[in-house]
């Protein structure tokens, strides 16, 4: 971010930058810079509330009248309740012969794309896994918890793509099931914690660290701290 | 799992050192051309997504906004982009800015990257110069810049 800013200010435009961190936007010293100290992923604060977006704006605009360099502080802050998670509920079963992670991934097909309607296919699955694919590439996973080699687990892609594909499935399904903008990281508590795929790829996770795969193929399946 | 503890394994992460710090006057600010330039992989769905490591851009038309993000990292929250674009890429922020005259006017085009990156020398060398002539070239005054 702030290397952009600094190319960018060489090329003659000038820049205001937002930062999330306060280390790294105090450290890498953009040539305006708003820390903000907002959730990772929400560097305007508050989704679906303009007038927020519009402060976060007019304080970032204002640093255009600095006559020098300057790194200042957002004056509202937004900090994430690490316990909260989303009341979210997941579907009965519904075919006892599967693993009940991939009956959870088919039985939220109808919320999911309710889901895609919403968030205009923002974020779901697609990088490199579709929708339709999403059981398929939980039995993956699964393989690879109950014990089967990580590489010879059928992974229809960089773990860590298959792995995003999968997690973004999952919040936008969560999307629709409730009536309002989740609290940051709210639905990837939930995910992780409360159903069954999150299960399956913290398992995984387990189990190619166990097996000596490569740091980045199992770190990234997961955010950083779990 | 905590927004702190996540930030807290990447704030010290070294950025690109700069000995002079560039630094550009803009016009007036109600007279400026705005884009943005996010580093959320932001991309329209018929552009090649962003790949693991990728130092390029992706031009994205302000006309045409069904931006979709390819960040493969998972450290971040999605669900705030997936709500609402404007959490990240706050474009209908700036039609309202311009609608009241506090900018001059929105960039018909605005750029992505991918912000993950752990070496940053092709962005400042090869493809943050190119960004940049490419946004000077389509008249831009003032960038903002929105992580994810």
């Amino acid at each position: 971010m702030s290397t952009l800013a600094h190319v960018f200010e060489a090329e003659g435009m000038a820049t205001v930058a937002l930062g999330s961190i306060r280390k790294q936007i105090e450290s890498t010293a953009p040539p305006r810079g708003l820390w903000c100290d907002f959730p990772l992923g929400r560097p305007l604060g508050k989704p679906g509330d303009p007038e927020f977006q519009h402060r976060v704006l007019e304080a970032a605009f204002a640093l255009l009248d600095c006559p020098k360099p300057t790194v200042i502080e957002f004056g509202e802050a937004i900090h994430d309740n690490s316990d909260e998670v989303l009341a979210c509920p997941t579907p009965p079963r519904h075919d006892p012969g599967s693993h009940p992670a991939v009956d959870e991934a088919r039985g939220l097909r109808p919320a999911y794309d309710r889901g895609v309607v919403i968030s205009n296919g923002r974020f779901g699955a697609g990088r490199v896994v579709a929708a339709d694919d999403i059981p398929s590439a939980l039995e993956a996973f699964i393989r690879v918890a109950e014990g089967t080699p990580w590489t010879e687990a059928g992974i229809p892609g960089l773990p860590m793509r298959v792995s995003h594909d999968i997690r973004s499935y999952y919040e936008t399904a969560a999307l629709a099931m409730v009536d309002h903008a989740p609290a940051a990281w709210a639905s990837t508590r939930w995910f992780l914690d409360q159903t069954e795929a999150g299960k399956v790829m913290m398992a995984a996770r387990q189990a190619m660290q166990d097996q000596d795969a490569p740091q980045p193929m199992w770190f990234y399946l997961t955010p950083g701290d779990r | 799992m905590a927004d702190s503890d996540i930030k807290a394994l990447t704030e010290a992460l070294p950025g690109e050192s700069f000995e002079t710090t560039a630094f550009t006057t803009p016009p007036p600010l109600a007279e400026a051309t705005v884009a943005i330039v996010t580093t959320a992989s932001l991309h329209h769905p018929d552009q090649d997504d962003f790949e693991v490591m990728d130092t390029g851009y992706r031009v994205l038309d302000d006309s045409q906004r069904d931006y979709v993000t390819g960040h493969w990292s998972p450290n971040f929250d999605g669900t705030g982009f997936a709500y609402d674009m404007n959490t990240v890429f706050p474009a209908e922020r700036l039609d309202e800015l311009a609608e009241r005259g506090v900018i001059g006017r929105v960039a018909g085009q605005h750029l992505a990257y991918a912000g993950n990156q752990f070496d940053l020398s092709a962005v400042r060398m090869d493809s943050g110069p190119a960004g940049a002539k490419f946004l000077r070239g389509q008249g831009v005054d003032i960038v903002l810049l929105t992580p994810v």
